[in-house]
């Protein structure tokens, strides 16, 4: 489309720029470099109307174009997104449950899960996933790997969020249903875990939120996400301000409703925790 | 000679070098009130707890209509459903409400039908004028309101002894009344009931038999009458004491 441009803007978008930034792990983050690009695009749209044929403000054109792949980009990443947090809902409820009932030995090895998982990034993580398997002989793909990445991460901050609501819930609410004669199991069931989950649930929705904007790391693993989507039409055609433009819309299309339901959710199951 | 519900010999609690409770033994029959009382921090809540498993005791037994109350596991369990215990803190699940509090552990635990239980239990809201507050929440309701909830949980269990550890503490005066008049309907039916409570009036009232505690030891026993008008021993004097006030010096002296 633009591939005949005769005149070369001296470039600060090139490659090593784009993924160094797009590895931010905020949406917000993004925003002053996005309009700070929009500014240079700007400039350099004027630029190009006068070097060649006359091209928008923003090509809305390419805009349509490529929609249908950020779309198919977006479904991946939301499949893997959700199943890496179902998944890491799983592993922190366990780890929890181990630290909470002190399982002798597990707990100091699920202790050092959520160190590790904690504070190694999720790039490290992958890579290991993604080129050491293969490795010990355990053929994967990609999507499976940033799965088990996006797990791997999450367990340890969900056990974290899980285990910190259930250090909240009053040990006098134990006692009193175990003096109503409820067991272990049943207390667990249906005293203890209702109101762990109503207290850690504000973290556990910014652990869902945290989850999904990792995501864009994948395209490290050559995975067709978004991120790998905008970097791959940026580094083809150059139009940056389109390309980045539709990745935060599609982000924003998948988060916003889940910060929404998040905060819905978290009014009415606030009193859960605080009624005494 | 009533049937022995509740027997205690020679219990001995401690936490590490503090002994709490010495050489505890006393019995409680059918039908019997029996109202503990002593100075804060003399034990009374942990016998409560010894006696309902939720403290393990160093030392002598516990039994309950003859057999001894097991340590732990699911023996103890299905021990404790026979044991009922209301907190100072009510204790309600706040999750669930007045309802759904007190259906629970019928239903999970004696796997009763839900329609049976809810009968009960909305004939014995409404005994202790609760039947509009089936569907509210615990933290839509007064304090006095929560205990009263707490007791016909525990009472919709069907235990063979009620234990209470000062219901009544954490209430606003107006309050207390109400719980205490819930618990006096109780001792009219014939429940046999374990009370520690600070309000004397109370107990006068409602125990057939006094216990004082003092000292993790039994100090004194005896009807209400002979506790509170001739205390036997000098520390139940001195106890008692805390509880009447006067001015030592009085401009116009009464004529008594
Ligand atoms: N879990 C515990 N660990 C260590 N010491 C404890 C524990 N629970 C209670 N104690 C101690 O045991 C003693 C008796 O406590 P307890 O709560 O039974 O007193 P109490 O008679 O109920 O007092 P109050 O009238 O203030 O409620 C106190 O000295 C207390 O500090
Ligand atoms: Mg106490």
């Amino acid at each position: 489309m633009v591939g005949d441009m005769g005149y070369h803007f001296p470039h600060v978008f090139g490659n090593e720029a784009i993924i160094c930034y797009l590895r931010s792990d905020s949406v917000v983050r993004w925003l002053p470099w996005i309009i700070g690009n929009i500014g240079l695009s700007a400039a350099q749209g004027i630029l190009r109307i006068k070097a060649s044929r006359k091209a928008g403000f923003v090509n809305w054109e390419f805009i349509m174009k490529y929609l249908p792949l950020y779309q198919k980009a977006a479904w991946l990443t939301v499949r893997i997104g959700l199943c890496g947090v179902a998944l890491s809902v799983l592993i922190g409820l366990m780890c929890a449950l181990v630290q909470h009932y002190r399982v002798p030995l597990l707990r100091q090895l699920t202790a050092c899960y959520i160190e590790l998982s904690r504070n190694t990034p999720l790039l490290i993580q992958l890579f290991f996933i993604y080129y050491g398997l293969p490795k010990l002989g355990i053929k994967t793909d990609a999507p499976s790997c940033g799965m088990a990445g996006l797990a791997f991460l999450g367990g340890g901050y969900m056990a974290e969020a899980f285990r910190s609501g259930i250090e909240a819930v009053d040990k006098a609410q134990m006692e009193s249903a175990y003096s109503l004669g409820l067991d272990r199991w049943q207390t667990f069931f249906y005293v203890l875990l209702p109101q762990a989950v109503s207290i850690s649930f504000p973290a556990f929705v910014a652990n869902v939120i945290f989850l999904l904007k990792e995501t864009s790391v994948f395209s490290a693993i050559s995975l067709m996400d978004l991120m790998f989507t905008a970097k791959d039409l940026i580094g083809l055609y150059y139009q940056t301000v389109e390309s980045l433009f539709l990745l935060v819309v599609f982000y924003l299309l998948i988060l916003l409703p889940v910060s929404l339901a998040g905060t819905l959710l978290e009014r009415r199951i606030r009193y859960a925790g605080f009624g005494v | 000679m009533p049937e022995e519900v509740l027997a205690i010999r020679h219990l001995k609690k401690n936490f590490g070098e503090l002994t709490v409770l010495e050489d505890i033994s006393f019995s409680v029959g059918e039908g019997e009130v029996i109202v503990i009382v002593g100075p804060s921090g003399c034990g009374k809540s942990t016998l409560l707890r010894c006696i309902n498993g939720l403290e393990g005791i160093q030392g002598g037994e516990i039994l309950l209509r003859g057999t001894p109350v097991p340590k732990k596991g699911k023996d103890l369990t299905k021990v404790r459903q026979k044991i009922g215990m209301v907190f100072q803190n009510y204790e309600l699940f706040p999750h669930l409400n007045v309802l759904e509090n007190i259906l629970l552990a019928p239903m999970k635990v004696q796997k009763r039908t839900r329609e049976d239980v809810k009968e009960e239990a909305l004939a014995m809201l409404s005994r202790v004028g609760l039947e509009s507050k089936a569907e509210s929440f615990p933290r839509q309701l007064s304090g006095g309101q929560k205990q009263r909830v707490a007791i016909v949980r525990t009472l919709c269990m069907h235990p063979d002894i009620l234990l209470f550890d000062e219901v009544t503490a954490a209430l606003d005066p107006e309050m207390v009344r109400e719980v205490l008049d819930v618990i006096l309907g109780l001792a009219e039916d014939g429940k046999t009931m374990l009370i520690v409570t600070h309000e004397m009036q109370f107990a006068r009232a409602v125990a057939d038999r006094v216990i004082f505690l003092d000292n993790a030891r039994i100090c004194e026993e005896g009807t209400p009458e002979l506790f509170f008008d001739k205390p036997k021993t000098e520390r139940a004097r001195e106890f008692l004491k805390t509880f009447s006030f006067q001015r030592k010096s009085r401009k116009r002296q009464e004529v008594s």
